[in-house]
């Protein structure tokens, strides 16, 4: 099967119910995405479809054929995404950051579709596990890049 | 100098950063930030050890062996081998701020990795090299420096040399060596290759900067990995890859100790997709494949029959019936024979002759680590009979002598990698069955190939080491004026060092006491003892160790002490500091940056009722005070506010504190709210998130941090944050809530 990640196109030899992490980290070597529950936990392994956070860990790769995938290694191709990253390194967000890849993810969604969001919204959306506790600092991020959208 | 290049190597740490392929014998050194198959010029690697002995004047003196730590690129790029493992706490910046800060050298030019095991690399004042305790750079911060000063020394030699001037007449700027008196200057990257072949300064001939004249020590400087870790680009042990390899995944016994009898579908597992062969091991069944989620799905799906542990089974036997309620009840019927920790003025008269007693029972739950990377190890052995491991670790030395017991090799011929951990918290020190890599070693041997094994969260938490279960038992005395003149404390518990050590040592494991002795209230009477109960449980280290539960304990029975004599608490603790100047100072920083001690309770702005409590602990060296303030949702204790002071004596990076102390307030509040590994059956009831809670975004508090930086020794930062956090929020949901609970989590109750 046929896989669009990041702007590329990649011809797949992988089951169709074979989790897209599996495929995106084994078969591809992008390795930025984590594994860390494989049961649509944790958030780890956060990637877009179409613009839409998705959890991969519990995606079986059939369902994504033909959709535009973006991980975190393509993250600063997209301009929210890019801002998203400049305010994780400005709020020294991440410690271990092993869950930072889904974090920045799951906000470079959330900014994408909604650039002001409330309290509420932020809350809503950013609910990926860390065990550093970073998040308060990824709260301040998010409202950081959301203030610059509105002043741009 | 390019000789240096191929000496040895098997002593070639892998580099964190991009994934590259590594063929075994053409490494490919791809730092953080460095392009793959940068060729690597300057002094320092791979440099085996008798080469480093040799330009090393004196072998002896700990981190005195420049060549071995670091490496000056052409471009002036510095690469730094730190001792100590990165896993969050923010140590490679720590490391880049002190040997920068001598070097004369910005931490951002700094590229490092951690260490591979060995001799020079043991810079602990304690003579240890561990990632653990809080101790790396409280333990190595003079060395550290002196290791900074010793290479900015060859480096000015180096340019008087090539200068043809005297070395006195040379200063230094960041990355530049200059000769003022001619405007002549030189990068360290054209000086490198010189200033490797030059001995190592006497350490006695260095002097150290002038603190007042820090520019990064004590500063917020940025941390080294921030890009990094923001896009993906960071290197954890279950993201190494090499040439040829395989995947692994096992299916653990349900209880530790039980032994894999039949595999009765063992013919259909094999002929799954890409799977390459099933094994036998002690106490698992693994799956090794081309893939891992098809080694994952095989491994799934072997149908075993567990036998029970053989009498002289060397890891802990896990008995059928073993329930976490159990053996708590088991504790608290346990009464002695207890051995005394702290004994001091006469308990038992006291105690007898006071107006007022207060007695209580205290107990706390089981934790998992619950780190967000699960367990990995990669091993391979190469054709001269060599081995490599790539893994999570906190401990190389004793991590390669145990892989050197259990294969047989010596331990030079064992070559082992570190990469960024993925979360530790105490996770990733040597616990005998708690680990992969005995695993895969066996596998790699088995299948002739590399082996990659990665534990599923599933096979994670039923094998982790757990935060060892206390219940303890309080006496208490107040005076006619309501203030607490003795108190007694015994634990029934088990520490973790003992229970690594299968046994009860001579002396008392002080990491199971830690939090109810070493106090600082200022009362006459008190003993501080432990009755030594062994259980089933594989037991480890937990952030903060003894004190993430003693302080809790001790913290929430001074309050009740406190309402029992009609004391504030705040200022009962004054006064039982009224001798100690510094943590009287702690105490009312935190009570300042709360805007002033106020108990309440109070109706807040948003219309709810909110109490505040207070805590205190000194642990890992270091002094916290913490006040918390509650309200109830729906039953559930919502917290709403951390302010915290913490008094480390002097501090290397105030952002990276503060940073800590979010972290270590987040698993604070986790043990306090949420979290606890039940055990049912001998087996835990939790083998994924979804059953073992941990604090999420919306439970966490608002954290406000003061630094004091009271000039005593120094002390830790990584733990010492913790411990408070517990009893401030049980003792401000008491005060709210008219419900004193003495147990962990609050989840367990429903609040009105």
């Amino acid at each position: 099967m046929q896989l669009r990640i990041n702007q590329t196109t990649y011809e797949v030899d992988a089951d169709a119910d074979t989790p897209l992490l599996w495929v995106i980290r084994d078969d591809l070597g992008l390795t930025g995405t984590k594994y860390g529950c494989g049961l649509a936990q944790c958030g780890a392994c956060s990637v877009l479809v179409d613009g839409a956070v998705v959890r991969a860990c519990v995606t079986p790769v059939a369902g994504v054929v033909g959709r535009e995938i973006t991980t975190i290694e393509a993250v600063e191709a997209d301009a929210v995404g890019k801002r998203v990253v400049s305010a994780w390194v400005k709020h020294q967000v991440a410690q271990c950051g092993y869950c930072q890849s889904g974090q920045v993810m799951a906000a470079t969604a959330l900014l994408k579709h909604t650039p002001h969001p409330s309290d509420a919204q932020i809350a809503a959306a950013m609910v990926n596990l860390c065990r550093c506790g970073t998040y308060n600092a990824i709260h301040a991020a998010v409202h950081d890049v959301a203030a610059e959208q509105e002043n741009a | 100098m390019n000789d240096s290049l191929r000496v040895t190597g098997v002593a070639q740490p892998f580099p964190v950063g991009e994934p590259v392929n590594i063929s075994r014998r053409s490494f490919l050194l791809a730092s953080a930030g460095t392009a793959v198959g940068a060729l690597v010029l300057g002094f320092g690697l791979p440099l085996g050890l008798s080469r480093v002995q040799a330009a090393t004047g004196n072998a002896a003196a700990p981190g005195t062996q420049v060549p071995a730590f670091l490496e000056i690129r052409p471009d002036g790029r510095i690469r730094l081998l730190s001792p100590f493992m990165e896993g969050g706490q923010g140590i490679f910046t720590a490391m880049a701020q002190i040997v920068g800060e001598e070097l004369d050298a910005d931490p951002a030019t700094f590229l490092i990795d951690s260490a591979p095991p060995g001799e020079q690399y043991v810079v602990m004042d304690n003579g240890m090299r561990i990632t653990g305790g809080s101790m790396s750079v409280r333990t190595s911060y003079p060395t550290m420096r002196r290791l900074g000063a010793l290479a900015r020394a060859m480096l000015l030699q180096a340019a008087a040399e090539r200068l043809g001037v005297p070395v006195g007449d040379l200063s230094t700027e960041p990355g530049r060596v200059i000769h003022a008196a001619s405007g002549r200057t030189l990068g360290y990257g054209e000086l490198a290759a010189q200033a490797m072949d030059l001995p190592v300064p006497d350490p006695a001939s260095v002097t150290l900067r002038d603190p007042s004249q820090f520019r990064w020590i004590g500063k917020p400087v940025q941390r080294v990995d921030a890009y990094d870790k923001s896009t993906g680009k960071a290197v954890y042990s279950i993201d190494v890859k090499v040439d040829g390899m395989l995947h692994a995944a096992v299916q653990h016994a349900p209880r530790l100790g039980m032994r894999v009898g039949e595999l009765r579908n063992e013919a259909q597992v094999k002929a799954m997709k890409s799977v390459h062969s099933v094994h036998r091991l002690p106490g698992a069944v693994a799956v090794v494949a081309e893939r891992w989620w098809h080694a994952k799905r095989a491994v799934e799906a072997v149908q075993v029959q567990w036998l029970e542990a053989s009498a002289d089974a060397k890891v802990r036997q896990m008995p059928a019936d073993f329930s976490s309620d159990a053996f708590r009840d088991q504790l608290a019927a346990t009464t002695g024979p207890a051995r005394d920790e702290e004994n001091e003025g006469d308990f038992g008269k006291a105690f007898a002759d006071a107006p007022t007693q207060v007695e209580a029972t205290y107990h706390n739950q089981f934790l998992n680590h619950a780190q967000l990377e699960p367990p990995s190890a990669l091993a391979r052995f190469n054709p001269d009979g060599t081995l490599e491991v790539w893994l999570p670790n906190q401990a190389p030395d004793m991590f390669r002598a145990d892989m050197a017991k259990r294969t047989g090799l010596d331990p030079s011929q064992i070559t082992l990698h570190s990469p960024l951990l993925g979360g530790f918290f105490g996770r990733h020190f040597l616990y005998d069955s708690a680990n992969p890599y005995p695993q895969a070693i066996l596998l790699a041997k088995a299948v002739g190939r590399p082996v990659k094994l990665i534990w599923s969260r599933e096979e994670e938490f039923l094998r982790d080491a757990l935060r060892p279960m206390a219940v303890v038992k309080f006496r208490a005395a107040l005076d006619a004026q309501g203030l607490p003149v003795a108190i007694e404390a015994v634990s029934a518990t088990e520490g973790p060092t003992e229970a690594i050590a299968g046994k009860q040592g001579e002396k008392i494991d002080p990491t199971a006491l830690e939090g109810l002795s070493g106090k600082a209230y200022a009362i006459p009477s008190k003993r501080i003892a432990q009755v030594y109960v062994k259980g089933p449980a594989m037991l480890g280290y937990w952030r903060s160790v003894g004190n993430s539960l003693n302080d809790f304990f001790y913290e929430a029975f001074l309050d009740e002490l406190a309402d029992k004599g009609k004391q504030d608490p705040f200022e009962l603790r004054l006064h039982l500091l009224r001798d100690n100047q510094r943590l009287t100072n702690l105490l009312q920083a935190v009570g300042d940056l709360s805007g002033g001690w106020k108990r309440g309770p109070f109706t807040a702005e948003d219309g709810s009722r909110r109490a505040r409590g207070v805590a205190m602990a000194s642990p890992f060296g270091s002094e916290a005070a913490v006040i918390a303030e509650v309200s109830i949702e729906q039953g559930q204790v919502k917290v709403h506010d951390i302010w915290e002071a913490i008094d480390p004596g002097s501090i290397v990076n105030p952002a990276i504190i503060e940073a800590q102390v979010n972290g270590a307030v987040s698993l604070g509040l986790s043990q306090a709210l949420v979290e606890e590994a039940v055990y049912v059956n001998g087996q835990p009831r939790a083998r994924n998130y979804d059953l073992y809670p941990i604090l999420s975004a919306q439970r966490m508090a608002r954290v406000h941090v003061r630094i004091v930086e009271s000039g005593a020794k120094m002390g830790g930062i990584g733990e010492p944050p913790l411990p408070a956090v517990a009893p401030a929020v049980a003792n401000a949901v008491a005060h709210l809530t008219g419900q004193r609970i003495r147990s962990m989590p609050l989840s367990r109750y429903t609040f009105s």
